[in-house]
C-alpha cells in the first residue's frame, strides 16, 4: 500500500481524547477541516499551526483514551497527521482511528525510541518503519482493516461493498 | 464438549451465532441495542453516505438526547430538530426526547437491557449497562451508522479480567470510592481491551446502582465492558421494567481468564480522583481543606435516588458555603420525580443547591455550569480531564455523593464521615 513520511510529534502516556479533540466543540463543530483547527489544543497549542501532512504522532501508553469522540481521529487526520506509532491504544479510539483510515501502530519499541521532529517513513504493507533510530518492523494489519484503510475509512468501504452487493 | 466460556464470551458467541469463541477472535455481531444520542445528527450525516435508505431495523436504534438539553444555542437546536426528522423519517420506535434523562440511565430504566444482551453505544459509558449482566461496549459515529444500515459491526473477543472484592464498606464510603481507588490502583490503562467482571461477596451485595457506578466507570481503566453477573437483585430491578424471560448468562466456574485481582474494602476510605486524571487518586484526608467554586452531584455514574439520598443525607441541616455553587442533576426524569416526592429535593434546595434538569449537564463542558479559569469543581461525574468542564484552566476532583455535598457545605474539599457522624 501507501508509504507515509513526515516528522514525528512526541508526546506521552495516556493522551486522552479532552486534550486531542475538547467536548465544547462536540455539538458545535461538524466540518471537519474545521475541527483539525482545534487538533490538540488543550495539549499543545503549537501543533496545528506546524503540522504538515504526513506527519507521525508517536506516543505512549493508552493513545486516545477516555470519550468514544470520534472527532478525535478525525481532526488529526484532517490536520494531515499520516499515522500514529504508540505503545498501546484506547480501544474505541483505535477502531475510530481505522474508521477515518488513519493507521494507528501499536509498536512499542519504536514508540519509545523515536525523537520529536525527526524524519520517518511507515510501510504498512512491508511493516516497517525507517528512522534515525533504526528500522522498526510491525505485524501486518488484519486483511479486513487494510480494506477500511485503502478505501478511505469505514463509511466509503461499506458504501461501496453495499453497492457491490446491490448490483449482483 | 463446550469449551469453558466467560459471561463476554458467551453473549457474543450467541450474538455471532457460534457454539464458542476465544480472546482476540473477530466476531461479526448485531446488537440487540445500538443507543446513540445527541450525536444521532452527525450519525444520520454519515449514514446518508452510504447509499441506505432506511435503517435496517426500526425497533433496535434507542436514541436519547441528553448531552446539551434543552438546547443551549441555536446550532444545538438545530442538531435535536435534525435528529426528530430523521426519527420521524425512519419510524424509530424508541426516541426519549429532551427531558426524559440520560441515555445511560434512561436505556435500563425503559426496559432496553436484559441479562445476556448485546448492547452497543456511540457513547464510551454505554459499560453502565453490563451492571445487568449483559455486554455492553461503545463504538464511534461511524460504526454506529454502519449499525443502523447494515445490522451488524465487527468486535475482537477480549479477554476477561476478574476484580473480586470481600468485605463490607463501612459508614461514609460507597461504591464510588471503590471504583476510584481500583482505577487509582490499575492505572487508567490496567484494564485495557479488557472485559471486566465483578465478582464476590461484596458485589453480590451491592444494589443496581452501585453496580451500575462500577460498570460506568470501568472504561477508565481502559475496559472494554464491565460485567457484574445477573442474580436475583437484577431480576427484581428489571422484573417491572421488561416483557419476557430474564435468563442470566453466568461465567463457567473454569473459565480461563486473563487474571483475578482481589480487594478487600473493609478498610476502605473516601476516594477522590485529583486533576487531571482519572487514575490520580488519593484518600479524601489528602485533598481535604482544597478551595472548591463549584460542585456537581448528578451525572450517569452518580445522578441516580440513591446518589441524591446519600447527598441530601449530608446536608440535611447544613448549607451550601457561601461561593460555592452546588448543582444537583437528578439522572432521569422518573428519578426526579421520586427524588421530589420523598422530600429529597426539597432537603437539598433548602441547603442551597441548584436543581437541574435531568441530563448530562456541566459534565462535558457544553453547558449549564462550565468552570472559568482558576475554578476548582469537585464532581461525581467519572472524567476531569484538562478542559473537560470547558475550561482548560479549570481544575476538577472527582467523588462519591457524599464527599461532593460534605465539600459543598464545607467551601472545601471534606470528608462525608465527619459530617455523617454527627
Amino acid at each position: 500500500m501507501r508509504s507515509i513520511r513526515g516528522n514525528v510529534w512526541k508526546y506521552g502516556d495516556d493522551v486522552n481524547t479532552d486534550v486531542i479533540f475538547p467536548g465544547k466543540y462536540t455539538y458545535t463543530i461538524s466540518d471537519p477541516e474545521e475541527m483539525a483547527r482545534h487538533a490538540l489544543e488543550d495539549l499543545d497549542p503549537d501543533f496545528v499551526g506546524r503540522v504538515q501532512p504526513g506527519d507521525i504522532i508517536v506516543a505512549g501508553k493508552n493513545f486516545g483514551c477516555g470519550s468514544s469522540r470520534e472527532q478525535a481521529a478525525t481532526c488529526l487526520k484532517y490536520a494531515g497527521v499520516g499515522a500514529i506509532i504508540a505503545v498501546s491504544f484506547a480501544r474505541i479510539f483505535y477502531r475510530n482511528a481505522i474508521n477515518q483510515g488513519l493507521p494507528a501502530l501499536s509498536v512499542p519499541e519504536a514508540a519509545g525510541a523515536l525523537k520529536a521532529g525527526q524524519e520517518v517513513t511507515v510501510d504498512l504493507s512491508a511493516g516497517e518503519i525507517t528512522s534515525p533510530e533504526g528500522t522498526f518492523s510491525f505485524p501486518p494489519l488484519p486483511e479486513f482493516v487494510m480494506g477500511i484503510m485503502e478505501d478511505g475509512g469505514l463509511i466509503p468501504h461499506v458504501k461501496k461493498s453495499l453497492a457491490e452487493k446491490g448490483a449482483g | 464438549m463446550p469449551i469453558p466460556q466467560t459471561i463476554s464470551q458467551k453473549i457474543l458467541a450467541r450474538n455471532a451465532g457460534l457454539e464458542d469463541v476465544s480472546p482476540g477472535q473477530i466476531v461479526t455481531v448485531s446488537p440487540d441495542v445500538i443507543l446513540t444520542h445527541d450525536n444521532s445528527a452527525a450519525i444520520s450525516g454519515k449514514f446518508a453516505q452510504l447509499g441506505v435508505d432506511r435503517v435496517w431495523d426500526a425497533e433496535r436504534p434507542v436514541i436519547v438526547l441528553d448531552h446539551v438539553v434543552p438546547a443551549a444555542n441555536e446550532k444545538t437546536a438545530g442538531n435535536h430538530q435534525t435528529i426528530r426528522d430523521f426519527v420521524d423519517r425512519q419510524g424509530i420506535r424508541h426516541f426519549y426526547d429532551v427531558g426524559v434523562g440520560i441515555c445511560h440511565q434512561v436505556v435500563p430504566e425503559r426496559g432496553h437491557v436484559l441479562p445476556g444482551s448485546l448492547v452497543l453505544g456511540s457513547d464510551s459509558h454505554t459499560t453502565t449497562y453490563g451492571a445487568f449482566g449483559a455486554f455492553a461496549a461503545g463504538i464511534g459515529r461511524s460504526e454506529a451508522a454502519v449499525v443502523w444500515a447494515t445490522g451488524t459491526i465487527w468486535l475482537m473477543v477480549p479477554e476477561t479480567m476478574v476484580i473480586e472484592i470481600d468485605g463490607t464498606f463501612s459508614a461514609g464510603v460507597y461504591p464510588k470510592d471503590l471504583i476510584l481507588y481500583i482505577i487509582g490502583q490499575l492505572g487508567a490503562d490496567g484494564a485495557l481491551y479488557k472485559a471486566v467482571e465483578f465478582r464476590g461477596p461484596a458485589i453480590a451485595e451491592l444494589d443496581i446502582s452501585g453496580r451500575m457506578t462500577l460498570c460506568n466507570m470501568s472504561v477508565e481503566m481502559g475496559a472494554k465492558a464491565g460485567i457484574v453477573a445477573a442474580d436475583e437483585r437484577t431480576m427484581e430491578w428489571l422484573r417491572d421494567r421488561v416483557e419476557g424471560p430474564l435468563e442470566p448468562v453466568i461465567s463457567d466456574p473454569d473459565a480461563p481468564v486473563e487474571r483475578t485481582i482481589r480487594y478487600d474494602i473493609g478498610e476502605l476510605e473516601p476516594q477522590v480522583a485529583c486533576p487531571h486524571t482519572v487514575d490520580n487518586v488519593a484518600p479524601v484526608g489528602e485533598v481535604a481543606g482544597t478551595r472548591i467554586h463549584q460542585a456537581l452531584v448528578g451525572t450517569c455514574t452518580n445522578g441516580r435516588l440513591d446518589d441524591l439520598r446519600q447527598a441530601a443525607q449530608v446536608l440535611r441541616g447544613s448549607s451550601v458555603a457561601p461561593g460555592v455553587r452546588l448543582l444537583v442533576l437528578p439522572a432521569s426524569a422518573q428519578i426526579y420525580r421520586q427524588a421530589m416526592a420523598e422530600g429529597i429535593l426539597e432537603t437539598l434546595a433548602a441547603a442551597g443547591a441548584i436543581i437541574l434538569n435531568p441530563g448530562c449537564g456541566p459534565c462535558l463542558g457544553a453547558h449549564e455550569g462550565v468552570l472559568a479559569p482558576g475554578e476548582v469543581c469537585i464532581s461525581t461525574a467519572n472524567r476531569n480531564f484538562k478542559g473537560r468542564m470547558g475550561c482548560k484552566e479549570a481544575s476538577v476532583y472527582l467523588a462519591s455523593p457524599a464527599t461532593v455535598a460534605a465539600s459543598a457545605a464545607a467551601g472545601t474539599i471534606a470528608d462525608p464521615r465527619d459530617r455523617l457522624a454527627h
